[in-house]
């Protein structure tokens, strides 16, 4: 693309877009973790009764189903938008990289998506039109399907935090795949699967937990809500315990592929050897990147931590914004400048590569291509005008990362207690645990948000990490068109969602159909 | 086997698939039509009732099939997907926007504390139905007319027309392929519900219904084809991929791939011949030939309109912006991959239609509104 791009680029749209894409992900974020986790909790549920026989468990598994059907069909309302959304709102990031991203967009509508929509019907409906078997397995189907959409949509997004398996093609101007198995094996692929989905596990099964002790605080349904809290927080607390491993492999990944990210959530400006992981501090307001003082008014860090989780070494040096930006010779890393040079080198190449072609000159056309792949490594640099703009929102990120973190910690241990009230048959005559119990719910979506967050808010500026900025990803549209579907979705997402809650706690309020 | 085939011909075998998914799109469409029903065809809650469950048991096949068309389309086409969503910003974002109205409309409709009460959901439905499907049927009707964009050396779209997609509803071709497909699902609908639904009153009107809306849908279908074999088209060069306008193009697509036009034909015959059966005779089951002929008559017009050398996503303005399965592609790559992915279709076809005959086995009654699992009922 020629460099006049820059100049051209209306970044109030962009920040529209951007806007409303976080909109969108972030309402159907709302839903789709309890979909994930509650999909597995009924199909647990149902087990039970298929194997006991006991009707009471049924009427539990049919309570939870209705609360999942609730919830689903507004998940599915917020997907239609995203997906489609790649399309109308950034069109050139379609073109750009759709031979790569639209694969696992169908490959989800194929295996996943269908499971989940032909079986659900099946488990809501088929009570009565199915044997017992075949409706225990099509409950099982809709939680594997549910959680294979979650899969490819996952591969995805890993691959715009960590493109591999591509190279460039001059000719039409855009990203195509080269390796199958390396897009969907990539280490931030499949770290982004499993810590994505063990959130949402441990997020469905706080909502069980916050919905039975409400029930045992009102006093009503008192089984009910002692079988699910048992279940739920056994489920909860394996998956929180995973969720605790995958989010540490997590950052292990960003420190490798994305230095940049990593060094923003931490606060960290100037690099070390032997960091230490700030565990929690408040962030100096005025701190600019050269300066000199503490990015922190406090902060309580565990020493040589981060080096640890960066590089799985103590030792290690760790780099903070100010050297990924600046350049650091010692440890060998290229500024920014340096990078924007080539990059800006790679999009005039390729301009004069495209130029040649359409003349026919095929010599310089070999040596502008020559010159383009000598520096195509730095393409997406070449869009950016200076420097700063490499470095994604410190704050957001840190304090996001922070709460999202602590609370990971917070979740098996809220879960063992519970379980262990429970079973000591405590739990209902402990009111302050119940409440603590009802209020962890929203701590659960606190975290499930926060956590996009960091992840995507982390990967400013880039829509292709390195690749694709988001100025250069976005559609061709004014301002207005992008802010009149903004507020068009907010309103009605809003309403829908507040349409949904109620919906939700009068259902709750009405409690199981049978006792 | 798939690796040895050459780009040309990948790029037609997708162009087949997601034709595929299209048509069955425009056949699942019958919920669409069953919605808006609802206002028209029952008299009272109960057959409302009937009504909704029946199309409730369905709704997200037809959703899911959508969203599968945006993803293959992603995938195999994607400088369509980057062209046509991101250049006709306003009709797809209206289109989806009465899909997400549907989506929540079937759960929350007499759920107590839904907020906006079950008129305004059964409105959100007759909305999708007829809004959503006309613009559904405007931005299909683009792959013959054109539309105004233009494409620079890198692809990057330039939509010219203000409306931005929406104009589209505003050329006669377009509109009519519009109303034809709100009608068609209308009848589509109605012999869906027949053949689900045993109920003595509810089926005299549905039968009325199928017969109304195909006597409203004819005008419609007669003007598209008879448009469609008169006007220009956009033809393009293989070999060098030059795109030129040229009189009669789609007659000459028809006429040089009989098989096509065979399609076109046994489609629309299939589609009177379920009419006639249900409408007319005692049958419940028109819905198979009709759904089986709107299947052929959809896939008919796509591939009329991508194969034969024809541009299937028209400038209208810049002959040489317009998309063509050729250079709105994937990589060979890609196309290789996801044809092995594509393996996995006739397995789900497979299940969906065990599902579908599974709970599908015995009709729905009024008996099943007083079940033990009434309470789950939408």
């Amino acid at each position: 693309m020629e460099v006049i791009v820059l100049e051209s680029i209306d970044w109030s749209q962009v920040n529209w877009s951007r806007g409303q894409f976080a909109l969108t992900a972030m309402y159907h974020w709302i839903f789709v973790p309890l979909t994930l986790g509650l999909s597995f909790l009924l199909a647990f549920f149902e087990s039970i009764y298929v194997k006991t026989g006991d009707e009471r468990w049924k009427a539990l598994t049919k309570f939870w189903m209705k609360l999942f059907a609730i919830n689903f069909a507004i998940g599915v309302a917020t997907g239609l938008i995203l997906e489609f959304q790649f399309g109308t709102n950034w069109s050139n990031y379609s073109w750009m990289v759709g031979d790569i991203f639209g694969a696992p967009l169908a490959i989800e509508g194929i295996f996943a998506f269908f499971l989940e929509a032909t079986f659900f019907a099946v488990m809501f409906f088929g009570w009565d039109r199915v044997s017992k078997k075949f409706h225990l397995f099509s409950t099982w189907m809709v939680a594997i399907g549910a959680n294979l959409s979650a899969l490819w949509i996952l591969v995805a997004n890993g691959w715009m935090q960590n493109p591999v398996g591509m190279v460039f093609n001059p000719d039409t101007a855009r990203f195509e795949m080269e390796n199958f198995w390396a897009v969907l094996g990539s280490p931030s692929a499949l770290s982004r699967f499993t810590h994505a989905t063990s959130s949402g596990f441990v997020l469905a099964a706080l909502f069980v937990v916050a919905v039975s002790c409400w029930f045992l605080l009102r006093d009503r349904h008192k089984l009910l809500a002692k079988r699910s809290i048992v279940v739920a927080c056994v489920f909860g607390f394996i998956s929180s315990v995973y969720l605790a491993g995958s989010g540490d492999e997590s950052g292990h990944i960003v420190a490798q592929a994305q230095p940049m990210k990593l060094a923003a959530i931490e606060g960290l400006y100037d690099g070390e050897v032997g960091s230490g992981l700030n565990v929690f501090g408040i962030l100096r307001g005025d701190k600019q990147l050269d300066d000199d003082q503490s990015p922190h008014y406090f902060a309580l860090e565990i020493p040589y931590a981060l080096s640890f989780l960066a590089n799985r070494d103590i030792n290690s040096f760790v780099p903070g914004l100010r050297d990924l930006v600046r350049g650091n010779e010692e440890h060998g890393i290229i500024s920014v400048e340096q990078k924007m040079q080539n990059g800006r080198q790679a999009v005039s190449a390729l301009a004069a590569y495209k130029a040649a072609r359409k003349n026919g000159d095929e010599g310089a056309a070999q040596t502008a291509l020559r010159d383009f792949r000598a520096h195509e490594q730095h393409l997406g640099y070449g869009y950016l005008t200076h420097p700063e703009q490499a470095v994604p929102p410190v704050a957001l990120n840190f304090y996001s990362f922070r709460i999202m973190v602590a609370l990971g910690f917070f979740f098996p241990l809220l879960f063992a207690v519970l379980f262990y009230y429970t079973l000591k048959s405590r739990l209902a005559h402990t009111p302050w645990l119940l409440w603590l119990g009802v209020f962890s719910l929203f701590l659960g979506y606190l975290a499930s948000q926060t956590g996009w967050i960091v992840a995507e808010v982390g990967r400013q500026p880039w829509a292709i990490q390195g690749m694709l900025p988001v100025g250069v990803a976005t559609s061709n549209l004014t301002t207005g068109a992008v802010q009149t579907t903004f507020w068009m979705f907010a309103v009605l997402f809003t309403i829908l969602l507040i349409a949904e809650i109620r919906i939700m706690t009068r259902q709750i309020s009405l409690g199981p159909e049978e006792e | 086997m798939i690796g040895n085939l050459d780009h040309a011909t990948l790029q037609h075998l997708w162009w087949l698939i997601v034709s595929v998914v299209g048509a069955l799109f425009v056949f699942l469409t019958f919920v669409q039509g069953g919605q808006t029903l609802l206002l028209t065809t029952a008299h009272d809650d109960v057959e409302k009732k009937l009504i909704v469950n029946s199309l409730g048991r369905k709704w997200e096949l037809t959703f899911t099939t959508l969203v599968l068309f945006g993803g293959a389309l992603f995938a195999a086409f994607p400088l369509f997907y980057a062209t046509s969503f991101g250049g006709a910003y306003w009709v797809w974002m209206l289109i989806l926007a009465t899909f997400v109205l549907q989506a929540v409309s079937y759960e929350f409709r007499t759920k107590p504390g839904n907020l906006l009460g079950a008129r305004t959901y059964e409105a959100f439905m007759f909305i999708n139905g007829s809004v959503g499907l006309l613009l559904v049927g405007a931005a299909l009707g683009t792959f013959f007319t054109g539309a105004s964009f233009t494409l620079d050396d890198y692809n990057r779209v330039t939509w010219l027309h203000s409306l931005r997609g929406l104009e589209a509803a505003f050329s006669l071709f377009n509109l009519s392929m519009g109303l034809f497909l709100v009608f068609l699902a209308r009848v589509l609908g109605a012999l869906y519900l027949c053949n689900h639904i045993r109920h003595e009153d509810l089926h005299e009107r549905l039968r009325r219904a199928v017969v109304i809306n195909m006597v409203i849908a004819l005008p419609f279908l007669l003007y598209v084809l008879v448009r469609l074999v008169t006007m220009d088209g956009f033809a393009v060069d293989p070999a060098s991929g030059q795109v030129t306008v040229e009189s009669f193009k789609y007659l000459k697509n028809l006429l040089g791939m009989p098989v096509v036009l065979i399609m076109l034909v046994a489609g629309l015959l299939l589609v009177i011949a379920g009419v006639v059966m249900t409408g007319k005779g005692r049958s419940t089951r028109g819905i198979w030939p009709a759904g089986v002929g709107t299947v052929l008559t959809a896939l008919s017009l796509l591939l009329t309109a991508g194969f034969h050398g024809s541009a299937f996503y028209p400038s209208a303005v810049d002959p040489a912006s317009s998309l063509t399965i050729f250079n709105a592609s994937s990589s060979h790559f890609t196309l290789t991959a996801m044809s092995y992915v594509a393996l996995a279709v006739p397995f789900v076809l497979a299940y969906i239609a065990c599902v579908w005959r599974m709970m599908d086995r015995r009709k729905f009654t009024t008996d099943d509104l007083e079940s033990e699992n009434a309470k789950n009922l939408y």
